[in-house]
């Protein structure tokens, strides 16, 4: 086949049927991501909602929260479970690996789809079973599983001890198929980058976020495995009764615990990467500078990669582990704050001699890195191995996690759709409804969380449904910050709406976009908007690096990597 | 589905400079090494801390039938690597056939399987017996699993082969093909032959 | 910083609370710079006529300079940070200072027993005192601790001691503390074990040294109640090791 068969533009006008076709089995890499998108969103309502619930039983313990009913300890515990699990593996992945992922990747480096569009299909469709299946396990008989969103087995592994037989595995089957379709995923993202680029696409002219994205599907892909494994054992334990994390049989509970964490730490540079790529691709567009350091970031990227499968056991500091290894584990924890560190300077960096822009993309990111800072500077203090005896597992933990997962998952989705919806759909976004949406979800952001610092500091620990029950977190002070935060809560989720209006309206009806509204030099802007199926009528091949903002060979501030140099 | 479909000018690329179907699979192989890694390295550390015990139990799996199964793969593997021979050659015809042969091996690599599972649980080393037992259950019924789902692929990839179609295909089923076999060579020393430990 | 938000009750809450104040002072600086860095930014190079932007790729020695004075300073703040947690970390959960007496602590679905030596100061022996959700203490004496659990992970949290240690069936965890501050205060469970997780509590009773032989001597004499005890002893016998 030569590179040119393809007619990408149907005359066909699209009738119900072709419509319903292209949502069941379009093998275009667009609508694959869109279809990944919403339904990470569609997750991220239901695990909004369930945030509601837990945090109006926790500022008004024991009264009937609006919309759901009297929350029972059992509700409790699945609901903080179950939040915990679907925003992780339901959100975080599948808005910013899958669907970041599955449109940028071909439109950046210059191709028509993935190399495996079907297994990309497959990979879909997993997932989204694997949606179904979590789902249901909330309304079996028991109730959802509520042994929180790291399984530690025995509690996990035995019913006698969670009474929700079903709910758990159910959970345990809906996590394992997911863990599939990313792994599909994920080998279609990284052969498609290898083997699939434009003329001229050579490595180090690869948009940065393309290569967090890729560097993300390998880690996914080689910390999974082990977890997959152990998936399979606790589901062995549960169903047919084998003793692989029972103590009083010759297993051994800690197991578990390793091959989570030896999965679950990647795991947080898994959906990181992606984001910081996000950024990194929306700060030089509107600061129309060059990206400072582009190959410093990719080392550190890969440093960081590296360094994310030798810390995990900083989850364990306090769970049993010999005592030895905190040294160790505390050694490579901090030593990791230096590449991302050194990310987060070089973010910086590009910004300084720029020419910025405050557009709603842009707000986006650099409130990613805001807030992204004392995220991770309070990281250090779970890292450190004696602060951690005081923390783990308080809401200082949770605070932390959060400063790191939302602007993660939230602020850095917001930065990608505000920045590429032009591109995706060919209509802009509505710029003041997009600027009351941040700020909204900004400063109530900060409202939810800071009080949990300080209620971790007080020693409140987590997923506790009422703390009535310990007198030193029940005095007024404490109660004050929970409902402050729960307010917030509030608050956070009502500035959602003019979101969803605004994005399904100008899906619509939202003002035409043209083909490159931001002055951007990547692949993407020179297809269509949106792109049709094949994206290219004729592929690009390309001349340079991915950030040539205020290049002195262009007459203009901005030379994309498709334009041919006029020698 | 499939008879509208055309594959993309993407497939047709190879930037790295490999075929995109074989760097797919080592992509695929590479996951699983890690998945069976996990299991493995597992059953490593409670061996460990269960010596004894579980040297004792390990008496009881049949060092022969396992013998004769890493025969049996390994000579399937031979197979393959003829198939995938023959079909660079241009041979669809006779890699069909050497691939079945292959499939074929696969199917007394399972009867064999069977026949040990059976006598072993008769003897009354089931899954529950002990954790060492839960082990092997666990470790030989995934890589039981993994031969099956081979075998179905090979029929697929030989089906095609005898018409000369996707002769590509068999290099990469044989690249998945071998990697089951060395999943085999590392869990028959660890489960038949480690038992003296 | 914390001992604002909660009291210091044990010999090593107060290495915590330096380490604590150790951290928030240095990443506290390298916050400081980094936001401020940002936003003046923001503010200097904003989009304004006549500032056209400039091209800088970050390759000069000179620009690089600005990443990597700041990179090797944080490595340095990492060496002392990995020494500080140790030093801390070691004394808190290696060392272990000759005791005075030694508790059993045994965690269950939802509730906690406190074996306390009795009189003879030995643990399992048949004076041993068992108490459900309620640990009596004697100030400013070195406790070693015994923690198991019959079921689920559990963890023995006291947010006063600057302590927590996960409870894992089949171990036998040993550790320290040693109370300084006389007061009641709360035990909690700081890992997810159930449908009750919430309502693990229990309390910690830190008495002066007149106080705590009057409490050992109504609890620990044989007599009035023996009958409770023995009942206690039967129900929640001695975990195996």
């Amino acid at each position: 086949m030569t590179e040119a068969t393809i007619d990408p533009t149907s005359p066909k006008a699209p009738t119900i049927g072709s419509r319903i076709r292209i949502c069941l089995f379009s093998t275009d890499h667009k609508v694959i991501a869109f279809q990944y998108l919403i339904t990470g969103l569609l997750m991220a309502i239901i695990g909004g909602y369930m945030a509601y619930v837990f945090r109006m039983q926790l500022a008004f313990p024991g009264e009937d929260v609006p919309g759901f009913g009297w929350v029972s300890p059992g509700h409790y515990n699945a609901l903080v479970t179950n939040h915990g699990t679907i925003m992780i593996f339901w959100v975080a992945m599948p808005v910013l690996v899958a669907a970041a992922g599955n449109f940028l990747i071909p439109l950046m480096i210059g191709c028509d789809d993935m190399v495996f569009p079907r297994l990309n299909r497959l990979s879909f469709q997993i997932f989204f079973l694997s949606a179904l299946v979590l789902i249901a396990s909330l309304h079996v008989s028991g109730g959802g599983f509520g042994g929180a969103w790291t399984a530690y087995p025995p509690l996990s592994s035995d019913p006698d001890f969670n009474l929700t037989p079903l709910g758990a595995s159910l959970w345990l089957i809906a996590v394992a198929l997911e863990f599939v379709a990313f792994l599909i995923g994920g080998i279609n993202f990284v052969t498609t980058t290898m083997n699939a680029r434009a003329p001229g696409m050579s490595l180090m002219r690869i948009p940065i976020v393309v290569w967090m994205i890729v560097i993300a599907s390998i880690l996914f892909m080689v910390s999974v495995g082990p977890l997959i494994a152990g998936a399979v054992m606790l589901l062995s334990d549960q169903l047919a009764g084998t003793a692989f994390y029972d103590p009083h049989n010759g297993g051994d509970p800690l197991l578990w615990q390793h091959l989570f964490w030896f999965f679950g730490h990647p795991e947080v540079y898994v959906v990181l990467l992606p984001a910081m790529g996000i950024v990194a691709d929306i700060i030089p567009v509107f600061a129309r500078k060059k990206f400072f350091g582009y190959k410093a970031a990719l080392y550190v990227t890969i440093a960081t990669g590296v360094l994310s499968f030798f810390v995990w056991a900083h989850h364990q500091f306090v769970a049993g582990i010999d005592p030895r290894m905190a040294h160790l584990f505390t050694a490579t924890t901090l030593l990791i704050s230096i590449p991302i560190a050194e990310l987060c300077f070089l973010y910086i960096a590009t910004l300084f001699g720029g020419s910025i822009e405050f557009r709603t993309p842009m707000l986006w990111a650099i409130a990613f890195l805001v807030e992204f800072l004392l995220g991770g500077v309070t990281g250090i203090y779970l890292g450190a191995s004696a602060t951690d005896i005081n923390f783990h597992d308080t809401y200082f933990v949770v605070a932390h996690f959060h400063y790191t997962f939302f602007p993660i998952a939230i602020i850095g989705l917001f930065a990608g759709i505000y920045h590429w919806f032009p591109k995706a759909v060919g209509r802009h976004l509505n710029e003041t409804w997009g600027k009351i949406h941040f700020w909204g979800t900004i400063v109530s952001f900060n409202f939810v969380f800071i009080p949990m610092f300080f209620l971790g500091l007080g020693g409140q620990h987590r997923r506790i449904f009422d703390y009535r029950h310990f007198p030193d977190l029940a005095g007024e002070g404490f109660q004050d910050m929970r409902v402050i935060a729960t307010i917030a809560t509030c608050v956070l989720i009502a500035f959602q709406i003019p979101f969803v209006i605004n994005f399904f309206h100008s899906i619509w009806k939202g003002k035409k976009a043209e083909q490159n509204p931001w002055k951007a030099t990547t692949l993407e802007w020179s297809a269509a908007s949106p792109p049709p199926h094949g994206n290219w009528k004729t592929l690009p091949t390309v001349y340079r690096g991915p950030y040539e903002y205020g290049s002195p060979d262009s007459e203009e501030d901005y030379l994309p990597q498709h334009i041919e140099p006029n020698t | 589905m499939s008879d509208t479909f055309q594959p993309p000018i993407a497939t047709s690329r190879t930037t790295a400079g490999l075929p995109t179907s074989r760097l797919g699979t080592w992509w695929v192989v590479a996951s699983e090494i890690v998945i069976f890694g996990g299991l493995i390295v597992a059953f490593i550390m409670y061996r460990m801390r269960h010596g004894e015990v579980w040297a004792e139990q390990a008496e009881h799996t049949k060092l022969y039938a396992g013998a004769l199964n890493t025969f049996v793969l390994l000579t399937s593997s031979y197979f393959a690597v003829c198939a995938h021979k023959a079909a660079e050659a241009g041979d669809g015809k006779k890699a069909a056939k050497l691939l079945v042969r292959t499939i074929l091996l696969g199917g007394v690599f399972l009867c064999v399987k069977a026949y040990e599972y059976t006598s072993e649980i008769l003897a009354g080393y089931g899954p529950l017996a002990d954790l060492f037992w839960s082990f092997y259950y666990t470790a030989t019924g995934l890589h039981g699993f993994h031969v099956l789902v081979g075998m179905i692929i090979l029929g697929f990839v030989a089906k095609d082969a005898a018409k000369g179609k996707n002769l590509h295909r068999v290099e990469c089923i044989g690249i998945y093909w071998h990697f089951v076999d060395i999943v085999w060579i590392f869990l028959f020393p660890l489960f038949y032959i480690a038992s003296g430990l | 910083m914390i001992e604002q938000f909660i009291e210091r009750a044990s010999s090593y809450a107060g290495d915590i609370d330096f380490l604590f104040d150790l951290i928030t002072y240095m990443v506290g600086f390298w916050f400081i710079v980094a936001e401020g860095a940002l936003f003046y930014f923001l503010f200097r190079f904003r989009r304004q006529p006549g500032q056209p932007t400039t091209y800088v790729d970050g390759t000069d020695k000179k620009h690089k300079r600005w990443i990597n004075v700041p990179h090797f300073l944080i490595i340095a703040c990492d060496v002392v940070l990995i020494i500080g947690a140790g030093n801390v970390w070691y004394k808190i959960k290696q060392d272990l200072p000759t005791q005075d007496a030694t508790i059993g602590i045994v965690s269950q679905q939802w509730a906690w027993t406190f074996v306390h030596p009795g009189n003879d100061g030995e643990l399992h022996t048949d004076d041993d005192i068992r108490l459900v959700d309620e640990l009596h203490l004697e100030v400013g004496k070195t406790y070693h601790y015994e923690l198991t659990s019959k079921d689920t992970l559990h963890s023995f949290s006291v947010p006063v001691f600057r302590l927590k240690q996960d409870a894992v069936p089949g171990r036998r965890i040993k550790g320290w503390f040693k109370p300084e501050k006389e007061g009641v205060y709360d035990i909690q469970c700081a890992e997810m074990c159930g449908i009750g997780h919430g309502v693990m509590g229990a309390t910690l009773i830190i008495h002066s040294s007149k106080e705590f032989d009057e409490w050992l001597a109504q609890a620990g004499t044989p007599g009035k109640n023996a009958k409770v005890l023995a009942a206690a002893n039967e129900k929640n016998p001695r975990p195996k090791d």
